[in-house]
């Protein structure tokens, strides 16, 4: 390989590294629901825009960077609860598209609440990160995408931590398992689905805020649900390594072949690039990289 | 707790019939007979340009995605990308080769559009369910970027944008709004009925049974793959069509942005709002979907006077849309086509009543 | 309507061989219910055969008229083992019941048997065709025809819809011929709806034709079921748990078509059942399962006199508890049985 620069190699797939924990991390607020309630909730995007937008009108109005993220964060259990309320409940034993489908008018709903509430211009959104790139052996790493990976790894740690030692937490396991079984057993499935709600609309916050900083508080912030969702069918809808794993996948290979072979197709292919990978890995293994294949009984 | 299952089976919806009493023909064909004597009379051009054409082309695209999730259950989320292949198809159909008549073009562009429906449809022989629905993202991102990057395919033009040429058939120029509705309907009317003799065809039946129960579909000897690859390309086809009149009839100018996700999320609103599994619910989902628009429009203007400017009403349209999506889900998941069946057979028993 | 009834009449007269030639069963019932005359049994017993054909050497008419083998079939799901060495032979025109407390492996048979499950060892002999894994895609096409344990409609259709399904593996038409509906397609469709409509009729169905299935009671769709097998005019019929959750007046009118089926059409029948009563009375030889192991196998009477069979059976009463269950009705079922 004549003029192939191993540096240059490694500061891409470090950078898309640390853009695909950003992919994960809005993937595993999908994998949260689906794992309890079996629906592949399209309105993490929205769910996503609404946080930012709210906290980002919340400190333009003043409020403290804290106070604004606490208040953002009720809300969005606030909604989340709604939203099993009204819309998945009614629909319990319903084919899961149906679900699905649901969560589509939901994201219109929300994306659409959302501007009327806020409105439409673009918000700028500081963390008060400097994104300067600094220097590690000769490779440069943005700073900011340092912060946004150690952000997102404490979360995927207390929710772990949650999850793994807390009485609901296990309860959401054992729903997530079988929720005949835990309902008969005597786990108070609603209080369930509302953390769960609660859990995934902390994490549409901190997803929210992390994209909002990076490229602005508007309306395509609801689009990164398009960017999770090659990452939840290479990595498996229920699992949370997954998640991880497949975005950090998606995130390097979307990186290397924009840079990579990219010219060869004119550009601008991580439209559809990570698609059409997570396509091909599920061709030959139908339920991704970690989801669990079930036997069919007849 | 086996007497339970039958209430567990998903979907275990009647297949409506039309109203007793009339022939089943009753009904189409009046409303044939108005579409093409009464409403050319009566309409204004700005009911063609702004209701007519576009709910004509969004219904035979409503037909042909309802073929797919619809009949033989396979989620599709790149309804748009189909529409934009078949209108760049026959631009370029027509374009390209010397002396071949607009039907031509039409039917090479449904065969386009089917081809590549089928290379995108290769997935669901895998996948189901949300795998495949989101699978099919891939076709919607993939054609747009295509088309655009790709000026040869909308002969150079800046950013993608197309301009329908002419339309001749058999000799006659069909211009102007009138026109150009009544060639659109023909179309719809020449594909909804191949449509409908299709879905109550033996392979009609075989996408219900691929959708109900693929395993005992397949046991009963229902050639399971083909039958789902089928399903796609027939269902591409007609949206591609669809994409036809849509660039053609309806808009005469077009551009790859305009075949966006949204527009392929309109047109599964509009198969879940008109009911899943019929072919008339198409029409009433896509009247419903141009209509309400203008309707809300107007009636925002009405209560709210200027605080209703174009921002608010497209938010609150978004918001409208959703609410509505979910109401029908909740309320009458059938969608407007069972409605419909209701609405009549309750008039029906009324005036047997007198 | 006289239109229909001709359509009807022409369909089942007009080369229904099937039916034609289960008239002639009817006049010259074939040798099977109860005991077989003993015949040159043990020279021809396929090897394989052991733990069975030590059983039924003194039933057995001999083995060459076996339809449907199993040879050494194994099965296991993730280490737990579902079947294990299975030798099992049917014969032509028998009702061969499969009986056997839950996870003994009964489902099992009927899924390897119709290709739903991959054997892991040992192999299936199909009309004396071989096969590893039975191509499901190719079963109807092969004569073979199931039921399924939980229902496996297609709610989406209405009855009689349903049962026209059933002839999919004869259509030959394609989608552009049956759009236009006149020729091949228009033979296919009229002749399939006939022949529907003779299944219908014999299931007592006829009232039910336009009825969307999902809105039956169980038992009906359990019948729905059962001749949307039969319209296939299978050789080979596989019925898993026909009788599951029916009434004891519902099980008593599924036998006599079971029964019924097997005298007018032929059809060799191999049926999973649970109630001890209907398997007696319907069926002519038993095979009794436990562990995914053959342990018995032979007429009902002397089944019943097996010891295995009763230890098997005795046993389980408490041993049941703690096996994982097939289906919950299981234990209601055989509740009932014993």
């Amino acid at each position: 390989m004549e003029g192939f620069d191993g540096l240059f190699f490694l500061e891409v797939l470090v950078g898309g590294l640390l853009s695909g924990v950003m992919y994960s991390l809005v993937a595993i607020g999908f994998v949260l629901i689906y794992k309890t309630s079996g629906v592949l909730n399209f309105a993490q995007g929205a769910m996503l825009l609404f946080a930012a937008l709210t906290f980002v009108s919340l400190t333009e109005r003043g409020l403290s960077f804290p106070l604004a993220f606490a208040i953002t964060f009720a809300i969005m259990v606030v909604l989340g609860i709604t939203i099993e309320r009204t819309v998945l409940r009614p629909l319990t034993n319903r084919p899961p598209i149906t679900l699905f489908m649901a969560t589509l008018g939901l994201s219109y709903v929300i994306e659409g609440a959302a501007q009327l509430i806020w409105g439409t211009q673009v918000h700028g959104l500081d963390l008060g990160i400097e994104d300067v790139p600094f220097d590690v052996g000769g490779v440069f790493i943005s700073q900011f995408d340092l912060f946004a990976a150690a952000v997102a790894a404490t979360l995927v740690a207390v929710l772990s931590v949650f999850f793994r030692y807390t009485r609901i937490g296990l309860g959401f396991r054992a729903v997530a398992d079988d929720p005949f079984a835990a309902l008969a057993v005597g786990l108070r499935l609603p209080v369930i689905w509302a953390t769960v709600w609660a859990a995934a609309g902390l994490v549409a916050l901190v997803a929210g805020l992390l994209w909002g900083a990076r490229v602005g508080v508007q309306f395509s912030l609801s689009l990164v649900v398009l960017k999770a969702l090659p990452v939840l069918v290479l990595g498996g809808f229920d699992s949370i390594p997954g998640a991880i794993v497949g975005g950090l996948l998606i995130g390097a290979a979307e990186k290397l072949a924009e840079v990579y072979l990219g010219d060869y197709f004119g550009g601008g292919i991580e439209s559809w690039f990570a698609y059409v990978l997570a396509l091909v890995v599920l061709l030959v293994r139908p339920a991704g990289l970690f989801g669990q294949k079930r036997v069919e009984r007849v | 707790m086996t007497a339970f299952a039958t209430d567990l089976i998903p979907g275990s919806r009647p297949e409506t019939r039309l109203s007793r009493g009339l022939p089943g023909w009753a009904l189409p064909v009046t409303t044939l007979a108005v579409a093409y004597l009464a409403v050319p009379l009566l309409a204004t051009n700005y009911l063609f340009e702004a209701i007519l054409l576009p709910f004509l082309a969004l219904s035979l695209a409503g037909v042909g995605l309802n073929i797919l999730t619809g009949y033989a259950g396979q989620v599709s989320l790149g309804s748009a990308a189909f529409m934009a292949v078949g209108a760049y198809a026959a631009y370029n159909f027509n374009l390209r080769v010397e002396g071949l008549p607009l039907i031509g073009s039409i039917v090479l562009a449904g065969l386009s559009a089917a081809a590549i429906g089928l290379a995108f449809g290769l997935p669901s022989l895998r996948l189901k369910g949300f795998y495949l629905a989101v699978s099919t993202l891939a076709a919607q991102f993939f054609v747009q970027w295509a088309l655009t990057k790709f000026s040869w395919f909308s002969n150079d033009s800046a950013s993608g944008v197309i301009d329908a040429p002419p339309l001749h058939v058999a000799g006659l120029t069909v211009e102007g709004p009138v026109g150009r509705y009544l060639f659109a309907l023909t179309v719809v009317t020449v594909l909804t009925f191949l449509s409908y003799r299709l879905v109550i065809s033996q392979t009609g039946r075989n996408f219900i049974a691929v959708r109900d129960n693929e395993t005992a579909a397949r046991i009963i000897g229902v050639p399971v793959l083909k039958t789902k690859l089928l399903a796609f390309a027939v269902s591409s086809f007609i949206i591609g069509v669809a994409g036809v009149l849509w660039a053609f009839a309806y808009l005469r100018t077009v551009e790859p942005a305009g075949f966006n996700l949204d527009r392929s999320f309109q047109i599964l609103f509009i198969v879940i709002i008109g009911g899943l599994a019929t072919i008339r619910g198409a029409f009433f989902g896509a009247a419903l979907i141009v209509a309400f628009p203008l309707v809300l429009s107007r009636f925002g203007s009405f209560v709210l006077g200027d605080v209703f400017d174009s921002g608010v009403l497209d938010m609150s349209q978004r918001i409208v849309l959703g609410a509505l999506i979910i109401l029908f889900l909740v309320l009458e998941p059938d969608g407007l086509a069972a409605l419909a069946d209701r609405l009549r057979r309750r008039i029906g028993t009324a005036l047997r009543r007198r | 309507m006289t239109q229909v009834l001709t359509l009807v009449l022409d369909g089942v007269t007009k080369g229904v061989t099937r039916e034609a030639s289960a008239v002639a069963f009817e006049k010259a019932p074939r040798a099977s219910p109860g005991p077989a005359p003993d015949a040159d049994a043990d020279a021809q017993v396929h090897p394989a055969a052991r733990l069975a054909a030590k059983l039924q050497a003194s039933v057995d008419p001999g083995a060459g008229d076996a339809v449907l083998e199993l040879v050494g079939v194994s099965l296991s799901f993730g280490g737990v083992s579902a079947l294990s060495e299975v030798d099992l032979s049917v014969r032509r025109g028998e009702i061969l019941a499969i009986i056997g407390p839950n996870g003994a492996g009964k489902s099992s048979i009927v899924n390897v048997i119709s290709g739903v499950y991959r054997a892991d060892r040992g192999h299936i002999l199909l009309k004396g065709q071989r096969y590893g894994q039975v191509p499901t895609q190719r079963l109807a096409g092969l004569g073979v025809a199931r039921t399924f344990q939980n229902l496996a409609l297609f709610p989406g259709l209405s009855v009689l819809d349903n049962v026209v399904a059933g002839r999919a593996h004869r259509v030959r038409s394609s989608f552009i011929e049956q759009i236009a509906g006149f020729g091949r397609a228009r033979r296919e469709r009229l002749d399939a709806r006939a022949r529907a409509i003779y299944v219908i009729d014999f299931f007592q169905l006829s009232s039910l034709v336009d009825r969307p299935v999902g809105t039956l009671p169980y038992g009906l769709q359990k019948r729905v079921e059962l001749a949307r097998a039969l319209v296939a005019e299978p050789d080979i019929l596989l019925l898993d748990e026909p009788m599951a959750g029916m009434t004891a007046t519902e099980k008593n009118e599924m036998a006599g078509f079971v029964r019924a089926a097997r005298d007018r059409f032929g059809t060799t029948v191999v049926l999973i059942e649970h109630d001890i009563g209907v398997v007696m009375s319907l069926s002519d030889r038993v095979a009794v399962f436990d562990h995914g192991q053959n342990i018995a196998l032979g007429t009902p009477a002397e089944v019943q006199r097996d010891p295995r069979v009763i230890n098997a059976y005795l046993g389980i009463a408490d041993a049941d508890a703690d096996t994982d269950s097939d289906d919950a009705d299981d234990d209601v079922a055989r509740g009932e049985a014993l």
